[in-house]
């Protein structure tokens, strides 16, 4: 049997990134890199949400308080403690998966929208708590004094670089993402989905499980949180916490397909793209938030699998392909 | 004692703000209780609600509260609406499904009002006096409102119980096969329930409009208010979520007296979480 097939479905998501990490080079605009960076963003949280989403089968609508934290964590000793990028980086996955980890003990016993609920109840807390918090800045939060920039060989360099670590953490977070939907681990989780109970009784430790994908797909939103507050400067209550980003991951994740490696990075591609094309569109630039729900609806009525699952259930061929 | 004072200030005030979260919050735990759905698009319509408000009394010079009776069917019929439209399909599929197209509704919702009002603030100037009681001040607004919602939540009661649509509604929420086999056309049922929810949801936002600047924005804030609400009161639990509704309204009256008010939402979200994770049926109990 030839090697390289029975990889393909991780070679064709980590492709896709290469491809992306490529084009801003490859077009030389610095606009192009910005796209790209926001792409390759969404790419990570959604992949990392999906683990929790596709494969435990459980609501998060506050992801992206593990992305808020553990930005501000990092951001905080990256901004007062003079860590470097690296360290910050680090600490704010550490962090994150740490928050995941106790939340988890506690709020993963609520099943379906008892636990949708309790997330956006953390994440409306923990904005709540950040905005008291004098340590973070308050409601003011914290801004990068600009000579940090110089010790990665100034702001253009810096921000370079920051393009650089995201394509990293993205394709991280897939890797993280094949190496758990094919192993025994994914397997429990897979099962959980479809019947906790039954789960139970065939031998997985659902409140293990449950936990530890919790705090797996917490860990990239924590590192890139950082380094998306490196890249911006500064830090608020306000940015760091946004339901709203929730729910469009979650929309991410269902437009491409839950559950699937690649059906994250199509979603964030496709409603990214969508997003770009309706800002910028003279027509629907005030309504492009109703375009999007009507999408959304339309997607949730019609293919609630997403376009991956949609292609898998078509053929054997794409079945193979596309994990 | 500074602080009693502020408190006999501030509570009467908060207690009466809480009736009107309360109607809020019923509109939402009704749509919970019948068809466990939760509706993310419940704060845009609260917010249109609002602008229903705005629309009646400067545009159209009518008494805001006689503009509740135009308000409320409109919002009986939108809830109709968007029940055939985004949640009908979806009603048997896992909760992301539900949540999902409720909240695509609320984008739609967002994008439309959006364009229409755009995001800055509105505000309904409108003046009933006030009454002084020794040391607190009660606004003429907040008293007819809190009148008006204790009028909402006793004519749901008496339709649940009372007529035959609510029977059938209270049957569904039941037990939804059993009431198809005693012949209930439960589609419709589902549908009328979804509607009195977002009534509900609009009239509490109409209320709200009379003392409180508001934008196509605002709504979002007393959905999350409604969501605490109705975990306090038990999902599904109509005269619980009006006990919580007063709750709320007390503890944003008492907090204050004590602490920075930036404190109240984390204490409002931590209690929040607590309730969902010790009494995840409510502290009165959840749907009969």
């Amino acid at each position: 049997m030839r090697n390289w097939q029975k990889y393909i479905g991780i070679i064709i998501p980590l492709l896709v990134v290469a491809g992306l990490m490529l084009y801003p080079t490859v077009t030389g605009k610095a606009a192009a890199r910005e796209t790209a960076f926001t792409i390759l963003k969404a790419i990570a949280l959604a992949s990392s949400l999906n683990i929790l989403l596709g494969y435990t089968g459980y609501v998060s609508f506050g992801h992206i308080v593990f992305f808020g934290f553990g930005g501000y964590v990092g951001f905080y000793l990256l901004s007062s403690q003079g860590a470097s990028l690296w360290i910050a980086i680090l600490a704010g996955g550490l962090s994150s998966g740490i928050l995941a980890f106790l939340l988890g003990k506690a709020i993963l016993r609520l099943r379906g929208a008892y636990f949708a609920l309790a997330t956006i109840g953390v994440n409306e807390a923990m904005k709540a708590f950040i905005n008291n918090f004098d340590l973070f800045g308050g409601p003011t939060g914290i801004t990068l004094n600009f000579k940090t920039y110089l010790a990665y060989g100034g702001a253009s360099k810096a921000l370079e670089m920051a393009f650089f670590i995201v394509g990293g953490l993205a394709c991280l977070a897939i890797i993280m993402s094949y190496v758990i939907r094919t192993s025994k681990f994914g397997l429990g989780l897979l099962a959980i989905r479809e019947n906790e109970d039954a789960a139970e009784v065939m031998g997985v430790i659902a409140p293990d499980a449950k936990t530890w994908a919790y705090v797996l797909s917490a860990i990239i939103p924590g590192m890139i949180g950082v380094l998306f507050f490196f890249k911006n400067g500064n830090v608020e209550p306000h940015d760091a916490f946004p339901l709203h980003a929730s729910i469009e991951l979650l929309v991410m994740v269902m437009l491409g397909g839950q559950g699937t490696v690649l059906g994250p990075i199509l979603g964030a591609f496709a409603y990214q793209g969508m997003r770009g094309y309706l800002v910028t569109s003279d027509f629907f630039k005030d309504i492009q938030l109703s375009v999007s729900g009507a999408l959304l609806l339309i997607i949730v009525l019609f293919i609630p699998a997403g376009a991956v699952g949609w292609l898998r259930k078509r053929s054997e061929l794409l079945r193979r392909v596309l994990a | 004692m500074q602080q009693l004072n502020l408190l006999l200030a501030s509570l009467p005030d908060g207690i009466l703000l809480g009736f009107v979260y309360g109607v809020a919050a019923m509109g939402l735990t009704l749509i919970w209780g019948v068809m466990n759905v939760i509706n993310l698009s419940h704060g845009p319509i609260i917010s249109l609600g609002m602008f229903g408000a705005y629309i009646v009394f400067i545009k159209m010079g009518i008494n805001p509260y006689l503009g509740l009776l135009i308000i409320a069917p409109l919002g009986l019929l939108l809830g109709v609406l968007i029940y055939v439209v985004a949640v009908h399909r979806v009603i048997n599929a896992p909760h992301l499904s539900s949540l999902l197209a409720t909240f695509s509704v609320n984008m739609i919702i967002i994008g439309l009002g959006t364009a229409a009002f755009t995001t800055s603030p509105y505000n309904v100037d409108f003046n009933m006096g006030s009454v002084t009681l020794g040391s607190t001040t009660l606004l003429g607004t907040r008293l007819i409102a809190a009148l008006a919602a204790i009028i909402a939540t006793g004519s749901l009661y008496l339709f649940l119980y009372r007529t035959r649509p609510g029977k059938y509604i209270r049957a569904v929420a039941n037990n939804r096969a059993a009431a198809e086999l005693m012949g209930i056309p439960s589609s419709r049922i589902l549908a009328l329930s979804f509607g009195l929810g977002t009534m509900l949801a609009a009239i509490s936002g109409a209320l709200i409009a009379t003392f409180f600047p508001f934008s196509i924005l605002s709504g979002g804030g007393y959905e999350l208010k409604s969501f605490v609400i109705g975990v306090l009161g038990g999902l599904g639990n109509p005269i619980g979520a009006l006990v919580g509704g007063l709750a709320l309204g007390a503890l944003e009256a008492i907090v204050p007296a004590f602490m920075e008010t930036s404190w109240v939402p984390v204490i409002e979200f931590g209690l929040f979480i607590l309730a969902l994770l010790v009494r995840p049926n409510g502290l009165f109990g959840a749907k009969e």
